[in-house]
């Protein structure tokens, strides 16, 4: 088997890879690697044809491909050396990665640091058991996308959209526009799941009925999609008896949720945080292998493509950095938990020292809407008793849209002083 | 008496929540917006919405059998469908470059739709005369 | 002419054709199907059964164990994967205990060897996440796992390999007759005339019998449905589980899959329509809630598909082998369902014996070749294997499908085996393409290209599962307007 070395070794070269790699050989990883499946870099970005990319990184409203090639561009300049058309097969706790491939075969690669980019994917059918026959004409949206934008195939002429995250709602515009019908979008919850600008330019410009509260019970048709029976949902998700009504389409689109890809993390040994499906991870993200850091989506799924980018900078600064100087100073070490209306925090663990550097920013999310003032707050001990440390005001908070808290440095004095007391703190969300 | 509106501005991924006192196009309050864009974008949406178009068009002879295309400025609104199927009829010839034109001053609107990308040409093709649009 | 006619290529007519094909005889396999095994052979629990609940004296008791006792032979020979892992019977109650002691004598009565009665305690440290009022277990040494649409398209292809032909998409819609005798079969390519006609089909075998002109047989499609876990689940679950049968069912097991997945199943449901294969909210719901009984600490989220299998249950509560007197050159094989699947070997060489006994003049053929070989499985290869195919073929380099690592060498190669793979779900279930947690989100567009470009069709042509089943409909520019 060939075997090869390096000093950073990236694998998946989406936003985050790219971003990632990008950033460690400017903080001083040499000989940095960046492995890919496909035959060209940018993963999922090539077939995302719409803009909305790069507002933050370039300040330009850009397409994915556009978005992509940006990157693409950079990791050239920076002298980044890749392998595409390859695929991991497995990861070890000592960062010894074996990928295949039709030119190369098996290669081993032994990395001084391993970045975790892979992404994430979408929750299939059998993830809802949606009961009904089994007939051709059920995809993911994101599948459906790369048939339509690359492959250059329709799915179907009439669709149902079930799930209203994004790429279901941008497939609902890009169907409609090369020709096809879409006569329902159905979401189970009261409120839709991506961001609102998507509802405005892919929804309702183009008339297209979303139903809230609503979802598919069932599936018909023998070889193709005949039909979906949709129902309306009580408050916990149950079908309505009495709401049952059939739309006729032939094609059923699942934008249902998107899942960190963490096969390869879970191999290599690090510890999965079951709340966000993604490794627990540092200020750094780095996880708890050493020289493991993880990139992007698989820590947690971002709403835009910038904020992937950039976490994965700091993937990549910390993998730069371990291989520089090895692993850090780590100091005291604080758990961060999610508390009142709060589903996930990231990072999940925060280094005083690295605090003490410069500000680090927590990423959140609402478990519920809040259409009013709230409060994030990052407190000590519980309920009404807790001290707090932190209070950022907001608007509004909803689910689709991650909140963030930056904490500054001069909080690092303040939590050692605390010491053990200080061990473990939340962050919630009140009104 | 003035008509409250809500929009959510579609200018960047942030989709502000903006409240606007309306009577007929004009303008009268507006709040909520984070940028001063939210109010260009409710001024436009007033009068004349504009989106920005991103579909794709054929490629003869390319690694990829389409190219991803977009406009270089947001479109009227009302021009989306035609812009799209007047692009379904064109067919470029590999190899195609970023950011070519596709097609300029698309349907008189002054605004050109150009490729957000690059296709390389299958090997073995070889561009006749006369083909590509 | 042919001398055999089998109808039905599902795992009980693939054997009888193989076990025929060591003769000299021209035999013809058919199906309505666009593959072997498509009907309840490809949904059905998986399981090998030791033998120890039919009825002593059976057909399905004689026949299961002989069949058992047959599978290292045939699944070595045609590469199969099989795993004896022993099966368990798992007792939650003090009536359950009883149901144990009934199974174990009944299973001693059967001819079983390696069963033993198993307590609590030592149940609860050989299947750690077993529920905690477990009062003891029923093992069966004999018990195993197989792929049941693997044994069927192992053996079908090993009897085309011994010369034997095959019609797909091949629907009997009639008999020919002479006199009282079957000579034949009307089909929808046409007239087909041999010696013997064997009936080996499934939930159709009734309706094939009525059209032979044999009433007093009916055969219920029994509904189960299934839910897949994630090989995450394997964590959770490290044997097959049966619960204690009641008397108005054999309850929801819980089994580890041969390919490392979990499965809970199945319900028991009899219906009237011979091809509905739909899953219902009240049959998963039925079949989560009973695998809770037994591995509490299962999750939902690990689900990663459901479906359903029909099975072929008949009026008289056994396997129906028969050679009716009044219909010579018929055999009919009916009722054959669990432990149809462990029975089948044996089944087949049942049938060969009657043949014999009606006159069927059964020669060997010295061109006979009973070993076969399946498509290389990338991800059970050691590495060093794994270079070597890459380096004899670098297709097998290229992973197509992400979840269960499935190269385009793979696809490859299905699609010019045979019995080639002509659909996405002939594919999927020769390589298990698609068939881990993304359910194909990711392989779908490639394996689409690659099978266009391997079979000579158009992406536009491929469908799921045969008929109109398509899986894209236009090119995306190509709008009717």
């Amino acid at each position: 088997m060939r075997s090869l070395t390096c000093d950073v070794l990236v694998i998946g070269s989406g936003p985050a890879g790219l971003a990632a790699a990008y950033e460690a050989k400017k903080h001083g990883a040499e000989d940095v690697l960046l492995l890919e499946r496909n035959d060209e870099l940018g993963g999922i970005l090539q077939q995302c044809i719409h803009t909305g990319f790069g507002v933050r990184e370039f300040g330009e409203d850009l397409s994915g491909p556009e978005y992509a090639w940006r990157w693409i561009a950079r990791a050239r300049s920076a002298d980044l050396r890749v392998l595409s058309e390859t695929m991991v097969l497995g990861v070890d706790h000592s960062r010894r990665v074996v990928a295949s491939s039709r030119a190369l075969g098996l290669v081993e690669i032994l990395p001084r640091a391993l970045v975790l980019a892979m992404g994430c994917r979408e929750r299939p059918r059998g993830a809802l058991a949606i009961p009904g026959s089994r007939p051709a004409g059920v995809f993911t949206a994101g599948t459906a996308q790369r048939l339509v934008n690359i492959e250059g195939y329709m799915p179907g002429e009439r669709y149902v959209i079930l799930g209203s995250g994004d790429i279901g709602m941008i497939m609902a515009r890009r169907l409609t526009l090369e020709g096809a019908q879409v006569v329902a979008v159905c979401e189970i919850l009261p409120y839709i799941s991506g961001l609102r600008r998507n509802l405005v330019q892919c929804i309702r410009d183009f008339d297209i009925p979303l139903h809230l509260c609503t979802t598919v019970t069932e599936v018909r048709g023998r070889d193709r999609v005949e039909s979906v029976i949709v129902s309306r949902v009580d408050e916990q998700w149950r079908p309505i008896a009495g709401t049952r009504q059939e739309i006729p389409c032939d094609t059923l689109l699942l934008s249902v949720g998107l899942v960190p890809e963490n096969e390869l993390t879970r191999m290599a040994g690090a510890t999965i945080d079951p709340a966000t499906g993604g490794p627990v991870v540092d200020e750094g993200h780095g996880t708890d292998v050493p020289g493991i850091f993880a990139a992007g989506n698989v820590v947690h799924v971002y709403d835009l493509v910038d904020d992937v980018s950039a976490a994965a900078r700091i993937a990549g600064r910390s993998a730069g950095r371990y291989v520089r100087q090895g692993a850090p100073e780590a100091g005291q070490r604080i758990r961060l938990r999610a508390g009142e209306n709060v589903r996930a925090v990231v990072p999940q663990i925060l280094g005083l020292a690295a605090l003490e550097e410069g500000p680090v920013v927590l990423q959140f999310r609402a478990r519920h809407p809040v259409e009013g003032p709230v409060r994030a707050e990052l407190v000590m001990g519980e309920g009404a008793g807790a001290r707090v440390l932190l209070s950022r005001r907001h608007r509004y908070v909803r689910p689709a849209e991650m909140v963030t808290m930056s904490l500054p440095p001069a909080l690092a004095a303040e939590l050692a002083a605390a010491g053990d007391s200080a061990r473990d703190l939340a962050v919630r969300i009140i009104e | 008496m003035p008509d409250e509106r809500e929009f959510i501005c579609v200018t960047c991924p942030v989709g502000c929540s903006i409240l606007a006192k309306v009577e007929g196009q004009e303008l009268i309050e507006i709040r909520g917006q984070a940028c001063q864009r939210g109010e260009a974008f409710v001024r436009e949406e007033l009068t004349a919405p504009r989106r920005m178009l991103t579909t794709t068009v054929r490629v003869r002879g390319g690694k990829l059998p389409l190219v991803p295309v977009r406009s270089s400025a947001p479109v009227p609104q009302g021009l989306l469908f035609a812009l799209a199927r007047a692009l379904r009829q064109v067919e470029l010839s590999a190899p195609v470059g970023d950011h070519q034109p596709v097609m300029l001053n698309a349907l008189d609107t002054g605004i050109d739709i150009v490729t957000s990308r690059a296709v390389e040409a299958c090997e073995g093709y070889e561009e006749k005369p006369g083909a590509g649009t | 002419m042919y001398d055999v006619i089998i109808i039905g290529a599902g795992v009980v007519g693939a054997h009888i054709a193989r076990a025929l094909s060591r003769y000299r005889l021209r035999i013809l396999l058919l199906d309505k199907a666009t593959d072997v095994g498509d009907g309840t052979t490809k949904a059905n629990t998986a399981i090998v059964h030791a033998g120890y609940d039919a009825k002593p004296g059976s057909n399905k008791a004689r026949l299961n164990v002989a069949g058992n006792a047959l599978f290292e032979q045939v699944c070595g020979e045609l590469d199969v994967e099989f795993d004896r892992c022993g099966t368990y019977v798992v007792g939650v109650s003090e009536e359950d205990r009883a149901t144990l002691e009934d199974l174990y004598r009944r299973g001693r009565q059967n001819g079983i060897r390696g069963l033993s009665l198993v307590g609590g305690p030592e149940m609860r440290s050989r299947e750690p996440g077993i529920t905690e009022s477990v009062t003891g277990a029923l093992f069966a040494a004999t018990g195993g796992l197989v792929d049941p649409f693997a044994l069927c398209y192992a053996a079908a292809e090993n009897a085309v390999g011994n010369g034997a032909e095959l019609l797909l998409e091949t629907e009997v819609q009639g008999f020919l007759r002479e006199d009282d005798a079957v000579v034949g079969v009307r089909t929808n390519r046409g007239e087909f005339r041999s010696r013997w006609t064997v009936i080996s089909a499934g939930v159709h075998a009734d309706d094939l019998m009525r059209a032979a002109g044999l009433d007093g047989f009916t055969i219920t499609p029994r509904k189960g449905e299934y839910f897949v876990l994630d090989r995450a689940a394997r964590a959770q679950v490290r044997n097959v589980l049966f619960p204690c049968p009641t008397p108005v069912s054999k309850g929801i097991l819980v089994t580890p899959t041969i390919h490392g997945n979990v499965m809970l199943g199945p319900t028991a449901t009899d219906i009237d329509d011979k091809e509905n294969l739909s899953t219902t909210p009240e049959g998963l719901n039925e079949v989560l809630t009973g695998a809770l009984k037994l591995i509490p600490g299962l999750e939902s989220r690990q689900i990663i598909r459901s479906f359903t299998g029909l099975r072929a249950s008949g009026s008289t509560g056994d396997f129906m082998i028969d050679a009716p007197k009044e219909r010579p050159g018929l055999l009919i094989l009916a009722g054959i369902e669990s432990p149809g699947l462990t029975a089948s070997p044996a089944i087949a060489l049942e049938v060969v014996e009657m043949l014999r006994e009606a006159g069927l003049e059964l020669q060997e053929r010295a061109e006979y070749v009973p070993l076969r070989r399946g498509i290389p499985r990338f991800s059970q290869l050691s590495p060093a294997e794994q270079e070597a195919l890459i380096a004899r073929d670098p297709r097998y380099g290229r992973i197509i499908c992400r979840c269960e690592t499935v190269t385009e060498g793979e696809v490859v190669a299905a699609c010019h085996g045979a019995i080639p793979a002509r659909t996405y779900d002939a594919l999927k279930r020769r390589t298990r393409v698609g068939t881990g947690r993304c359910q194909g989100g990711f392989d779908l567009p490639l394996v689409l290209e690659i099978m266009a470009r391997e079979l000579g069709l158009s992406p536009l042509e491929i469908t799921q599962k045969g008929g109109a089943s398509n899986i894209v409909v236009r090119r995306t520019k190509e709008v009717a307007e």
